[in-house]
């Protein structure tokens, strides 16, 4: 009897623990059209704003706008093949890098050097990367032509942004744009619902396919639509950006004095709900690559 | 007989520790629904709904720090209990701080949870404050009533540490470790009474790579770090009375612990003015501590070998023999297991993190060294659990299968289980970002089946008890007439205060 009941719970175990899915799924997805133009950019205004989760009054003096979608796998793919045309990243032992002229640096515990010289972008060869490159051209992965561009370090995103002339946006920058001016805690407002974002255990329709972690959503994917029976809320931020709570974290630009780290704001496909407020940050060196990570600029608002 | 039980639940040892355990087990069954795997199974989303919290996004951190304090004042409360059962004191000191402190425990853990789950209701707040100042001022009271400078509780029998004047070095040891965490208590209450007035809330491991911490949140960081191990400091205190520790490792050990105590305590009160030193002061007292805490697992582990062995009648026994004699009782081997167990897990991670941090763990995201953090002190305080719940099994009289049983699911399910997580915490070191998922789901797997079972024999213990209250000459009648001490054996410290 005993031994029966061993073997009984010995077999439940092994038959739900080999119910897993590698995070790199094995097939494209389901090709899907949001509607929402990732070439598109959102004016956020001059003015004050509640910064962080303690709700610091603080003001931006100037208009800026910033990208309504994350930077795609299919835009960052048209850029490595203009940047590599243009000589600003060239391609070594499949990885993509580049120049970055270094950080000043302070000495404080736990700082680390960020020497010039080229520095990583794009691990092509890591399997979360879905921009592949055939020895002449870049190409993002079929499928995930409209899904954030992940995988990248901070000075890939960089390195994208300043080659058209645009920047990365700081925290504050960055904070504004996602909650607006009333002090909400998501993009959407007060409360997360499960078709809001996609985060760990959202439910949503890549992890419905891909199981465990789930998936990018292709950007924009949260915008109210219903795709495959699978019905989203329409979630933009005030100033009508998508996905600035989940799916990717984003890069930010800010260089801290005393600290190497690069900062990363909005939550990802990986983390639980709290991680999508809009005050949580996460960061690590700019050498540092995921397939949650992404980013999207900002730029100088037309006069 | 409603009044004979609840003089059993609130003035016997016995009945306020289990009172406590269920409270926490209580608490745990509720607010243990709120977080992973529950999240994932929809569970939160009814029991939010059902019980009507109101979970305010911006409130989070705030409601875990109301959480853990609620948890830690129980947890606090039983080792108070333990204590008072254990080491001799008057009556009317022991009557009066298990009622301070019970009052204090519970009006902290009802109100303080109402305050944070059910909508900010600031009466709720000050009487949980109030319970606070309970817990506290019972601590003060347990302090004074172990003042070990009394001839009375000098040592008369030789075989435990006592200095030249037979000052008793263990009494001493819980002294010291009672005015450590009055004084470490100050040290976060200080801090809370900034609140809204240039301290904001926040979670220790949210500041991790802050170049620059405010005096007030040094001083919480130094009061976490300090209220857990002088929490697992009296544990082992505690522990070791429970085994009637004595010997020469028992001298040997009390000096160490005493002077451990003292230095962690300073090292992590200088944590606010002289942070760059801190840690080595720390490193400095927690040798001695873990080095007592050794002694007293080879002196517990060796004697109930002995008397096992003596009772079988085997004189020369073989390796084999000794290692049943050493395994035949869970509940007192496992809570000496779970010290070493520590060593893996908690220990020896934290060096492994301290010598690495900026080779391997600073170079993860925060989020992960974030993990990694929370992971090791949620172990820590995991296995400080799993000790009071094998010795108040045994308090509870838990004999032949039920014994074996309990003690083994209880080591066995949690050890798994902190193994799980300690892989867990530490993915990265094996397997990227990207190919983590078979990992994940496996560690989680095992975690969550360890964490439930030890959860299972502890809600059929409570149970048990539940039942048993019921019952007309039931074992809490049993427990009720027995003597306020707690102790298995004798000490010469009670035959002191008996021929008192």
């Amino acid at each position: 009897m005993r031994g029966t009941l061993f073997l009984l719970i010995l077999t439940a175990l092994l038959t739900t623990a080999c119910a897993t899915t590698p995070t790199a799924p094995a097939t494209p997805p389901p090709i899907i059209d949001t509607g929402v133009d990732p070439e598109a950019w959102a004016l956020i205004p001059a003015g004050e704003f509640l910064f962080g989760q303690h709700e610091k009054e603080i003001s931006i003096d100037y208009d800026y706008e910033m990208m309504v979608t994350d930077v795609t796998n299919a835009q960052y793919a048209r850029y490595l093949n203009e940047a590599l045309a243009a000589e600003t990243v060239k391609v070594v032992d499949g990885q993509v890098v580049g120049y970055y002229p270094g950080d000043e640096f302070h000495g404080y515990d736990h700082e680390m050097k960020i020497e010039a010289g080229d520095w990583l972008h794009v691990p092509l060869q890591d399997p979360g990367v879905r921009v592949s490159y055939d020895g002449e051209t870049f190409n993002a992965s079929p499928g995930y032509e409209n899904h954030p561009m992940v995988g990248v370090t901070w000075f890939g995103a960089k390195a994208y942004c300043d080659f058209y002339g645009w920047r990365l946006p700081t925290e504050v920058e960055w904070e504004k744009a996602a909650r607006g001016t009333d002090g909400r805690p998501y993009p959407w407002g007060d409360e997360i619902a499960r078709n809001n974002a996609n985060y760990y255990s959202s439910r949503d329709l890549f992890e419905k396919i891909f199981g465990g972690l789930g998936d990018t959503t292709p950007v924009g994917f949260y915008n109210g639509k219903t795709y495959d029976g699978y019905q989203t809320l329409d979630s933009p931020s005030p100033y009508g950006l998508y996905d600035m709570a989940g799916n990717v974290w984003q890069w930010t630009g800010d260089i801290y004095e005393g600290v190497h780290y690069r900062y990363m704001r909005g939550g990802s496909k990986a983390n639980y709900e709290y991680n999508l407020r809009v005050w949580t940050r996460n960061s690590a060196g700019p050498d540092y690559f995921s397939p949650s990570v992404g980013f999207r600029c900002v730029r100088d608002a037309a006069p | 007989m409603l009044t004979k039980r609840i003089n059993y639940l609130f003035r016997s040892t016995k009945g306020l520790v289990l009172v406590a355990i269920a409270m926490i087990s209580l608490v745990t069954a509720i607010w243990g629904m709120l977080s992973g795997p529950m999240v994932e199974w929809g569970v939160r989303d009814v029991v939010v709904r059902l019980l009507g919290m109101k979970l305010v996004a911006a409130e989070r951190e705030g409601r875990i720090i109301m959480l853990y304090h609620a948890i830690a004042m129980a947890v606090v409360a039983i080792e108070v209990y333990f204590i008072t059962g254990l080491v001799p004191m008057k009556d009317h000191q022991r009557s009066i701080i298990n009622g301070t402190m019970t009052a204090g425990y519970l009006m902290a853990m009802i109100f303080g949870l109402t305050f944070a789950y059910f909508g900010r209701n600031f009466v709720f707040h000050g009487l949980f404050l109030l319970g606070l100042s309970l817990v506290f001022f019972a601590g003060i009271l347990l302090a004074s009533a172990l003042w070990p400078w009394k001839r009375e509780y000098y040592v008369q029998d030789p075989q435990y540490a006592h200095t030249r004047k037979r000052v008793d070095l263990e009494r001493v040891a819980f002294f010291t470790m009672a005015v450590a965490t009055l004084g470490s208590a100050v040290l976060g209450a200080v801090t809370g009474s900034y609140w809204g007035n240039g301290h904001e809330t926040f979670l220790a491991e949210d500041l991790i790579r802050e170049p620059h911490k405010t005096a007030l949140q040094l001083a919480i960081i130094g009061h976490l770090h300090i209220m857990l191990t002088l929490i697992a400091i009296a544990l082992t205190l505690i522990v070791g009375r429970w085994l009637d520790f004595k010997g020469l490792l028992h001298k040997i050990a009390m000096p160490l612990m005493i002077f451990g105590t003292i230095v962690i305590t300073l090292g992590t009160w200088s944590v606010v003015p002289f942070q760059d030193i801190a840690h080595k002061i720390i490193n400095m007292g927690s040798g001695p501590v873990l080095l007592a805490a050794l002694f007293l697992v080879i002196y517990g582990w060796r004697k109930i070998t002995r008397q096992r062995l003596e009772a079988l009648g085997i004189e020369k026994p073989s390796l084999l023999q000794r290692l049943g004699a050493l395994l035949h009782d869970p509940l007192k081997f496992g809570a000496l297991w779970q010290m070493v167990y520590m060593n893996f897990v908690v220990t020896a991670v934290g060096i492994f993190m301290a010598i690495k941090l900026d080779e391997i763990f600073r170079v993860w995201p925060a989020r992960e060294e974030r993990v990694a953090l929370t992971g090791h002190w949620h172990i820590l305080s995991g296995i400080i659990a799993t000790i009071i719940l094998l010795y108040y099994a045994d308090l509870a009289g838990l004999k032949g299968k039920a014994r074996q049983w309990f003690g083994w699911v209880v080591i066995v399910g949690s050890d798994l289980a902190f193994a799980a997580v300690s892989v867990f915490e530490t993915k990265r070191l094996f397997v990227s970002e990207s190919a983590q998922q078979p990992l994940v789901n496996w560690t989680m797997l095992v975690t969550d089946a360890g964490l439930a079972s030890v959860l299972l024999v502890l809600g059929i213990l409570m149970v048990w008890r539940l039942v048993d209250l019921f019952r007309r000459r039931g074992r809490w009648e049993e427990e009720f007439a027995q003597s306020a001490f707690i102790a298995e054996d004798p000490t010469p410290l009670k035959r002191t205060l008996e021929e008192e």
